[in-house]
Parts: C-alpha cells; sequence; structure tokens
C-alpha cells in the first residue's frame, strides 16, 4: 500500500450502466435441465430407442415382414424358422462350449422370431418406428389445431371464448372409446384411423394449456406496452404471447408423446389399429399376447419398449418443466 | 454491564448460496450488534444482503445456502427469566423452530398476506402460536389473543376474531400479523418491509403501533427498509448495508446528519425531500453489483465517483469515526485526500438540521 | 423545456369515467368524473394511494381500455370514442407510457434491440436496417445503456436497467406526451433517482409532457409542475406543486402530506400526522363541485365544507 494507491481515479465513465446480470435463458435452461439425474436417465432411455427404431431394423439383416427360412437338403421342403427363442451362436458357444444344433444354428435372432418365423429384434424396432411416427404426427397437428384454438380463445375472451370453451367441454366429454367406434364404423382399421382418433381427442389438452398461458400472458404490462404502440392481434398473438408459451407446450408434447403411444398401442391391441403385416408395439403386444402360453419369450420386448418409451418421455417432461419454470432460487 | 444487554451479535457472517448459475456470494463478513429495547435499521439496495442476513438469524436460510463462517448470539430470557445464549449457526432447524422462531424472536413480513393463512379465521390463528409454545389452555390464549388484538388498536376484537383474512383491510391485517408475532412475548422482533406494501397514510399508524409496543414491552426491534424515512422515525442506530457487507454504521443522527461513506451520500440525497429544488439529484450511477461475481477490492468502487486506486485492490476496513459511528471507505484513512460530501446533500443536511431546531 | 401554459392543452380528460362490471349486478367505479388537462412540455402528477383508480386513468387515455364515459382529447382530437385511422396513428405514435414493472414490461424472449425497435417496425419509420440499428444504438446512449446491450434479453439485467430499456422503448417514437405509470415504485431507491433524473433529461431535451403517476408525494413534488390528488377514483385537488404544498386544503391531501416519511431523524421522530378516514369523515365524494381557492387550485367538495377547510366558516 503506497500514497499513490490514495489517490482519486479520474476519467473513467461511470455513467454507463454496464453491469449486467445473469446468464442466457436458454443456457439456464440446459443446466437445470441436466442437473437433475432423472430428466438425464429419461433423455438417455429415449435417444436409446430412438437410435434403435433407425438403426435396428437395418442392423440385423431381415426386414419386418420377412419369414426366415432354409430349404432341407434332405426333403427339398421349406423349413420356416418359426418359434425359435432368443439366440446368439458366438455367445452360446462361449458360454455352452458347444454349437447350436438345429437348421438355424449359425442364425442370430437377438429376440427370437414369432410364430410364423419373422425376427422379432427387426419387428420390435420397426415397430417403436411406427409408434413413434404416429404419435409425431399427431403431436405436432394437434400442437398447431390445439394452440391456435386455445390462443385464440383466451386472448379475444368473452362471449367468443365462451363459446369455444362451451365446444372443448363437448368434446372432451365424449369417451375416446365411443369416438373410435364410430370411427371404426366409418373408417377402414389401421394407422389412420389410430392417427385420426389422436387428432380428435389429444388437441383439447395443447388447447387448454395455450388459453391459460394465453389468459396469464395477455395482462403483462409487455402486452400492454405492444398495445399502446399500436400492434395488431395478430402481432401480439405471434410475436408478443407465441414465444412466451413455447416452455409449457413443450412440456406439454413430452407427457402427450407416452399418452399418444399408449392409445396406438391399446387400438393395436383391441385390433382397429395398426393392420398386418404391419406392426407396432401395440400389435407386437397383441401377438405376444396371443401367443403367450407357446412362445412366452415374444411379449417381453414390445412390453419393455412401451414402458421404457412412457418412462423416458415423462421424465424429460418433468425435468423440463422444472428447468423452464424454475421456482426462484431463494436466497 | 453492557455485554449482558446485548441481545443479538452477528459476528463476521458469511454465507453463499448455489444457484444454477453457480455461487453467489451474498454476505461477505457481516457485524451487527443489538441491545435490548433498542432499534437497529439494516439498510440496502434489493441484493445486498440485508433480508439474507435476518434469515440467517431466524435460521430460515434456504436449503441451498452455505454457511462459510461467523457466529450468530441469540440471548434470550427463558422461562425462568434467565438470560440463555444459543448460536443459531450451530442449533438444528427444528429446535429453532420450537424454542426461537415465534418464541423469543418473531417476524414481520411486507406483505401480510403470505404470512396469514387465509383459511383459518385471526382468532385461531393467533391462539394457535401460544398453544403451541406456552402451553396455556384454548381458553386462556384465547383471552391473551383478544388482549393482543386490543392492544394492536384493533377494535371489536371479539368479533374480529371470528374474520377471515380476507375481510380485512391491508392496514388491519398487519396489524393482525403483529399481534401474532407478539403473541408469545418475543425479545425480539425482526420486521422485514413492514410497511412497503402499505399506503402512506396507514404506514405512519403502523409504524406508530411498532414504536408503541416496542416502549411498553421493552422488546428490540430490527427493521429490514430501503425507506430512509422509516429509518428516520423509527431507528436507534442504522447499519448500512451493499453487496454483502456493512459500509456504515452509526447512530441514526450520525448516519443522517454526518454520513461518510459515500454510498449513503448517495443513498440519502437520492431521495428528495419536499424542499428539493435542485435540477437533477444526485445519485448513484450504475447498478449494485451481481455477487456470481466478486468484485475485487471495494465492491462500490465501479460505482464511486469518489473512488481512490487502492479501491480497486484491496476492501477497506471499517474506520472509527465516534465510538458508535464507523464506515468502510479508504476517504477516511488519513493518507486519503479530503473528499466532502456533495454540495446538493451537504445543503440538504443543513436544512433538515435547521427544521430539527 | 417549461411548461408552455399559452398553448393549447395537448391532453384534455372531461368527466372521464371508466367502470369495470365483476358480475351482473356489481360494477366497479375504478375512476368517476375526472377532469384534468395537461400542457405542452408540462409535467402533470397525478398521486393517490393503491385503489384510487389512478392507473385507470393512465390507461384509459393511451386507450388500454374503453372509457365508460367522458371525453379525452390528445392534440385536439377526440380519442375517447371510436377512433379514426388518423386519431389511431395520433395516439399511437405520439403518445407512449412506461410501466410500472421492470419485469414484466419487457417480453423475455426479445431482445432489448427487438423491443426497443418494436415502435419503428410497427409504423415502418425506417428506410433501411442500419437506420434502424443507429437510431436504436442511440436512444441506448441516451438512456445510460451501451449499444453492445442490443442483442441481449431482458433478464440479463438488473431491475433499473430494465426500466431503462422500457423508458428508451418510450423515446425513440419521440412522443409528445409520455405517461409514467408508477414506473419507479419498483425501484430501489438510488435507481428511483437516476430514472428520475433520466426523465428530466429528456423532457429538457425534447419538451414532451408527462402525466407521471406516482404514490411516493416526494417524487411527485420534486418533478411536477402541477399535481391532483385523486381518491376512492375521484379527483379532489388539483394545482400547482406550490399551490397544493403550501397550502393543502382537502383533509384527504392533509393526511397525506403530512404522512410523507421524511429522512429526518429529529424532525420525523416528533412529528404527528393528520389522519383521515373517509367513511367516517362525513364527506361525500359524489355530491359537491370544483371550488377555485387560487390561481389553477381546484378543491373538490360542497360549499359548505370548502368553507370549512379554508377556514373561512363563520368568519
Amino acid at each position: 500500500m503506497t500514497d499513490q494507491d490514495f489517490v482519486l481515479l479520474k476519467d473513467r465513465n461511470i455513467e454507463t450502466d454496464t453491469n449486467y446480470a445473469s446468464m442466457p435463458y436458454w443456457r439456464g435452461v440446459f443446466k437445470r435441465f441436466f442437473a437433475k439425474k432423472r430428466s438425464v436417465v429419461g433423455l438417455v432411455i429415449v435417444a436409446a430407442i430412438l437410435v434403435l427404431a433407425l438403426l435396428g431394423p437395418v442392423l440385423s439383416g431381415y426386414t419386418y415382414r420377412e419369414i426366415t427360412s432354409v430349404v432341407d437338403e434332405e426333403t427339398g421342403k421349406e423349413v420356416v424358422a418359426r418359434g425359435i427363442s432368443p439366440r446368439i451362436p458366438w455367445l452360446h458357444k462361449l458360454l455352452g462350449k458347444e454349437d447350436y444344433t438345429d437348421r438355424f444354428a449359425d442364425k442370430t435372432f437377438l429376440f427370437g422370431t414369432d410364430d410364423l418365423g419373422r425376427d422379432l429384434w427387426t419387428r420390435t424396432w420397426y415397430g417403436a418406428r411406427v409408434s413413434l411416427l404416429i404419435a409425431f404426427v399427431t403431436i405436432i397437428i394437434d400442437v398447431i389445431i390445439g394452440m391456435t384454438f386455445g390462443l385464440t380463445s383466451g386472448y379475444f375472451g368473452g362471449a367468443v371464448d365462451g363459446t369455444m370453451q362451451r365446444f372443448v367441454e363437448v368434446a372432451n366429454s365424449v369417451p375416446r372409446l365411443v369416438i373410435v367406434s364410430v370411427l371404426a364404423i366409418f373408417m377402414p382399421k389401421g394407422i389412420g384411423l389410430v392417427i385420426v382418433a389422436l387428432l380428435l381427442t389429444e388437441w383439447i389438452g395443447m388447447s387448454k394449456i395455450a388459453r391459460a398461458e394465453m389468459l396469464k400472458i395477455k395482462e403483462l404490462e409487455y402486452i400492454f406496452a405492444s398495445r399502446t404502440l399500436g400492434a395488431g392481434n395478430f402481432g401480439i398473438i405471434f410475436n408478443d404471447v407465441l414465444p412466451n408459451t413455447v416452455g409449457p407446450i413443450i412440456t406439454q408434447v413430452m407427457f402427450s408423446i407416452p399418452t399418444a403411444i399408449f392409445t396406438e398401442a391399446f387400438l393395436s391391441f383391441v385390433g382397429v389399429g395398426i393392420m398386418l403385416p404391419q406392426c407396432s408395439v401395440g400389435s407386437l403386444i397383441e401377438d405376444g399376447f396371443n401367443n403367450i402360453t407357446t412362445l412366452p419369450y415374444q411379449i417381453v420386448p414390445p412390453i419393455i419398449v412401451l414402458a421404457l418409451l412412457m418412462l423416458g418421455f415423462n421424465f424429460i417432461g418433468d425435468g423440463l418443466r422444472e428447468a423452464l419454470a424454475p421456482k426462484l432460487e431463494d436466497m | 454491564m453492557e455485554e449482558k444487554d446485548k441481545i443479538l451479535d452477528i459476528k463476521d457472517l458469511d454465507v453463499s448460496f448455489r444457484t444454477s448459475a453457480g455461487t453467489v456470494h451474498a454476505l461477505r463478513g457481516v457485524n451487527i450488534d443489538l441491545y435490548r429495547g433498542e432499534t437497529v435499521a439494516i439498510v440496502g439496495e434489493s441484493g445486498s444482503g440485508k433480508s439474507v442476513s435476518m434469515k440467517a438469524a431466524m435460521g430460515l436460510l434456504a436449503s441451498n445456502a452455505v454457511v462459510n463462517g461467523g457466529q450468530i448470539l441469540f440471548r434470550y430470557k427463558n422461562e425462568a427469566g434467565e438470560i440463555e445464549e444459543a448460536d443459531i449457526l450451530k442449533k438444528d432447524k427444528k429446535w429453532i423452530r420450537r424454542n426461537i422462531n415465534g418464541r423469543h424472536m418473531a417476524m414481520v413480513f411486507q406483505d401480510p398476506m403470505t404470512s396469514l393463512d387465509p383459511t383459518m379465521q385471526i382468532g385461531k390463528q393467533i391462539t394457535e402460536g401460544i398453544i403451541a409454545h406456552l402451553g396455556v389452555s384454548k381458553k386462556e390464549a384465547e383471552e391473551r389473543a383478544k388482549a393482543l388484538l386490543e392492544e394492536v388498536g384493533i377494535t371489536d376484537a371479539e368479533k374480529r376474531m371470528r374474520n377471515y383474512p380476507h375481510q380485512l383491510s391491508g392496514g388491519m391485517r398487519q396489524r393482525v400479523v403483529i399481534a401474532i408475532a407478539l403473541s408469545c412475548d418475543p425479545d425480539l422482533l425482526i420486521c422485514d418491509e413492514p410497511t412497503t406494501a402499505l399506503d402512506v397514510t396507514i404506514q405512519t399508524m403502523i409504524l406508530n403501533l411498532i414504536l408503541k409496543v416496542q416502549k411498553e414491552r421493552g422488546i428490540s426491534v430490527i427493521y429490514i427498509t430501503h425507506d430512509l424515512g422509516v429509518v428516520a422515525k423509527v431507528a436507534d442506530y442504522v447499519n448500512v448495508m451493499y453487496a454483502g457487507k456493512i459500509v456504515e454504521v452509526g447512530n441514526v443522527n450520525e448516519v443522517f446528519y454526518e454520513p461518510a461513506h459515500p454510498y449513503t451520500w448517495g443513498l440519502l440525497s437520492a431521495m428528495p425531500d419536499l424542499e428539493t429544488e435542485d435540477s437533477r439529484l444526485y445519485t448513484i450511477p450504475g447498478s449494485p453489483p451481481n455477487l456470481l461475481h466478486e468484485p475485487k477490492g471495494d465492491a462500490f468502487a465501479a460505482r464511486n465517483e469518489y473512488a481512490l486506486a487502492i479501491d480497486e485492490k484491496e476492501h477497506p476496513p471499517m474506520f472509527k469515526i465516534t465510538e458508535t459511528h464507523s464506515a468502510a471507505t479508504w476517504l477516511l484513512d488519513p493518507r486519503a485526500p479530503k473528499v466532502e460530501m456533495p454540495e446538493e446533500l451537504k445543503r440538504r443536511i443543513e436544512r433538515m438540521r435547521k427544521e430539527a431546531e | 423545456m417549461a411548461a408552455d401554459y399559452s398553448a393549447e392543452p395537448i391532453l384534455k380528460v372531461e368527466n372521464l369515467s371508466q367502470y369495470f362490471k365483476v358480475s351482473r349486478d356489481f360494477t366497479v367505479k375504478a375512476v368517476d368524473g375526472v377532469s384534468f388537462e395537461i400542457y405542452p412540455g408540462e409535467v402533470y402528477g397525478l398521486v393517490g394511494e393503491s385503489g384510487s383508480g389512478k392507473s385507470t386513468i393512465g390507461r384509459a387515455v393511451i386507450r388500454l381500455y374503453t372509457p365508460t364515459a367522458g371525453k379525452v382529447s390528445f392534440k385536439g382530437r377526440e380519442i375517447s370514442g371510436k377512433l379514426t385511422n388518423e386519431a389511431r396513428d395520433e395516439l399511437r405514435t405520439r403518445m407512449m407510457m412506461i410501466f410500472q414493472d421492470p419485469m414484466a414490461s419487457l417480453n423475455p424472449r426479445k431482445t432489448v434491440g427487438d423491443i426497443i425497435g418494436e415502435g419503428l417496425d410497427i409504423h415502418k419509420m425506417y428506410a433501411t436496417k442500419e437506420e434502424r440499428k443507429e437510431k436504436i444504438d442511440n436512444i441506448l446512449k441516451k438512456v445510460g445503456l451501451s449499444p453492445e446491450h442490443y442483442n441481449r434479453y431482458p433478464h440479463q439485467f438488473s431491475g433499473g436497467q430494465r426500466q431503462r430499456v422500457g423508458i428508451a422503448r418510450a423515446l425513440i417514437m419521440n412522443p409528445d406526451l409520455i405517461i409514467a405509470d408508477e414506473c419507479i415504485s419498483a425501484l430501489d431507491v438510488s435507481i428511483q433517482a437516476q430514472v428520475v433524473n433520466l426523465l428530466k433529461d429528456i423532457q429538457e431535451e425534447t419538451g414532451s409532457a408527462y402525466l407521471f403517476i406516482a404514490h411516493d408525494l416526494s417524487m411527485v413534488k420534486y418533478i411536477s409542475d402541477r399535481i391532483g390528488v385523486l381518491h376512492l377514483g375521484h379527483l379532489l385537488e388539483t394545482g400547482t406543486t406550490d399551490e397544493i404544498f403550501a397550502n393543502p386544503v382537502h383533509p384527504y391531501t392533509r393526511s397525506l402530506i403530512s404522512a410523507i416519511p421524511l429522512p429526518n431523524p429529529e424532525v420525523e421522530k416528533k412529528r404527528v400526522s393528520e389522519t383521515y378516514d373517509y367513511y367516517t369523515s362525513g364527506i361525500d365524494y359524489n355530491v359537491g363541485s370544483n371550488h377555485l381557492i387560487e390561481g389553477t387550485h381546484y378543491v373538490f367538495g360542497t360549499d359548505e365544507e370548502i368553507a370549512r377547510w379554508t377556514g373561512k366558516a363563520g368568519a
């Protein structure tokens, strides 16, 4: 410490306020999301299933509708690989010190084959792909319908809101099974029916969230600010409100995906969903259920995949909800 | 004798918070003394650590808080009327909740609605604490509650006991909160911005009420506030806080009439009195530091137009001005150049002194 | 620039009422028959406690609400009824508002540059992108921020800095009237003074008029040329700042002024403030008329009340 230290500091620009606080919003969201073990587990599960759904069928060397068979040299007859339990020849040799002795001794069936001789590994991941695809397509359409409906209803309020909400109540009060039954009369069974059934029911939850967000946000001062600057209704809904509903909507999507997958599985299980030889997680479970006494291993993979998908998306949804709207870290 | 009367002694309290953005060093060595029957005001801007230090004293720190060091010695009269001492930081939360909070230390918060249960009759809210802490019968507790409501200036006490919080006005609610705080005859009352949410006319009434019960019961009061008008009205001693440190402490006349720290200068002149005619208010530029990035040297230097070179290197110690008055600014070092408070403030203080005569 | 009282008032509010229907048989009369005017370059302070209707007046004037009754004219054009396109353009570009809550008044998903530039964007007030950027940079500097802040988001700023962004958003339109709705009450004391200084500087430079809405009388006194005292939706007393503070007539005004906390311990400890309770005072805001006391000083009440308050009763 010298006397030079005791001079007034001069020529500093202290009038410009350059002090700023926290980190960017999205970085905070990422940090909070990854700080929770559960959300990371959910993310890993979903990512793994996505990768397997994309690559699994390709890697196996079979296709989902291919019946594996060999021609018996002695009889000249075709022998189908029916009901072969899961096998990995090199692993079997390593553990049991002997090779398989049947005709399919050199073939790998990670999850075994079904009663028609199709590779279940391939079918499981192909089915997961179909299920995810159905879920994503319907959710995207539902988000668009639900948000448009909910935001409009919430923004205009009054009589508009009243009418639109009565409509939602009516739509919401019809049980999904009734909708499906009616649809099944007019539509062929299959993917189309599943998607339409989901579209008719899932948008309601989305619209409720969008409306609630709109009711909250439209009373905030930054909306008033836009109005005093002369922004129109369209501008306010799309530039001011919409970007601020992203968080809750993404969260809702994460919770809707498992519902959609489960609904699809249910519809396929009761026989109005995916039709053979197509498959989805649900139809695979139905198959497995039918063969449970003869081929008990068949039902295990699709059930595990279904359970993991639901769990994974729920974990991610939970994690996102907390990461996007942190409770104030109190001090 | 002096030692015996000290009711709260906070020594070198150092607290940080783990947040998702990093560690926030909220308190960086805070010292606060309070003697029985006296009133201390802790003044500072939001984020200065004034609320955190009192939450620490109540044992109410959030779960992400880390106490890096320090002591909070609280001396209270136990059931037998003897003085007992406890280091709040060393006791577990359960013990504090059972033996200190609400019993020997009570708190009045800014918004009465948040401290009252909207679904419970106010009579019940008062008697609840009395029964839990003092173990008296329900009937006796109700008698006491009625007396308390009368003491805090609520007429028709018997009828009001059966009201719910939403049936009362803001000022009435704050009176009820004060009644609850007083219900177990505490040694120390901590008021966190008790009047900020109220209208000016009601504000004075509430402050007068607190002053009255304090005098009658001889309890000590700590005010946490940013309103210097409130401080001037109620406080005996003032602690000015900035960025997690006490920067100036003194009795109320010293701090208001002879402020020594440039931050206090800024605070005092930022609030115009009714005679201020200057075309500009003298104020502190910039905004308070973010304690995520702890500043080197004096945290106030970046906003201080009287900053010295040394401020950027080392934090100033507390320089003693009188027995009760000290300030943490290098301007008080004998080697520092002589710097006077801004002209506007000087004129203001002169005017204040004249009015006071 | 000082207020120009010889000119036509820039804002004229006549018998403005704003009711809100809560349910079929319950209507809140937030504002009831309020009249005042603001002259070019003038700062008009509107004070009152919470629920007095002061913010409602601001919002009704800038047409966030549609007034229930009464007439509001801005620069000689009526803006209280159905808006013509011209009137709307005038209103949306020449009258601006600064809001109370620095946290809620900025869209968290927009950059500071886009927040400030919103008015320019809506009314297409620039020819090139460079011109827009330059205008915003200049405003940022004027309000004490740095052009580097252009791409940052609101939550990266402190409360005071955000309020500066809010001021910049209003200021960039170069308005004739700025409605400052409790724009300092959510800020810390030292930051309040910064913002008030900034508002004063702007006023000197641009000559815009302010409707300064607040509950803090000492700040209102400091910044305003004239003051209106509002209670329960009624304007009780109005006049120049000096007239009101030197000679408060209405008992409500008197109690307000006597309750202002002063940072002067010796005085404050001895002071006894006047109390006022409308319900026990026997005063009815629904009867009476405006009485001229002196100059521009008007008080609302019955003849008998005014005589009593001014000490002329029986004298």
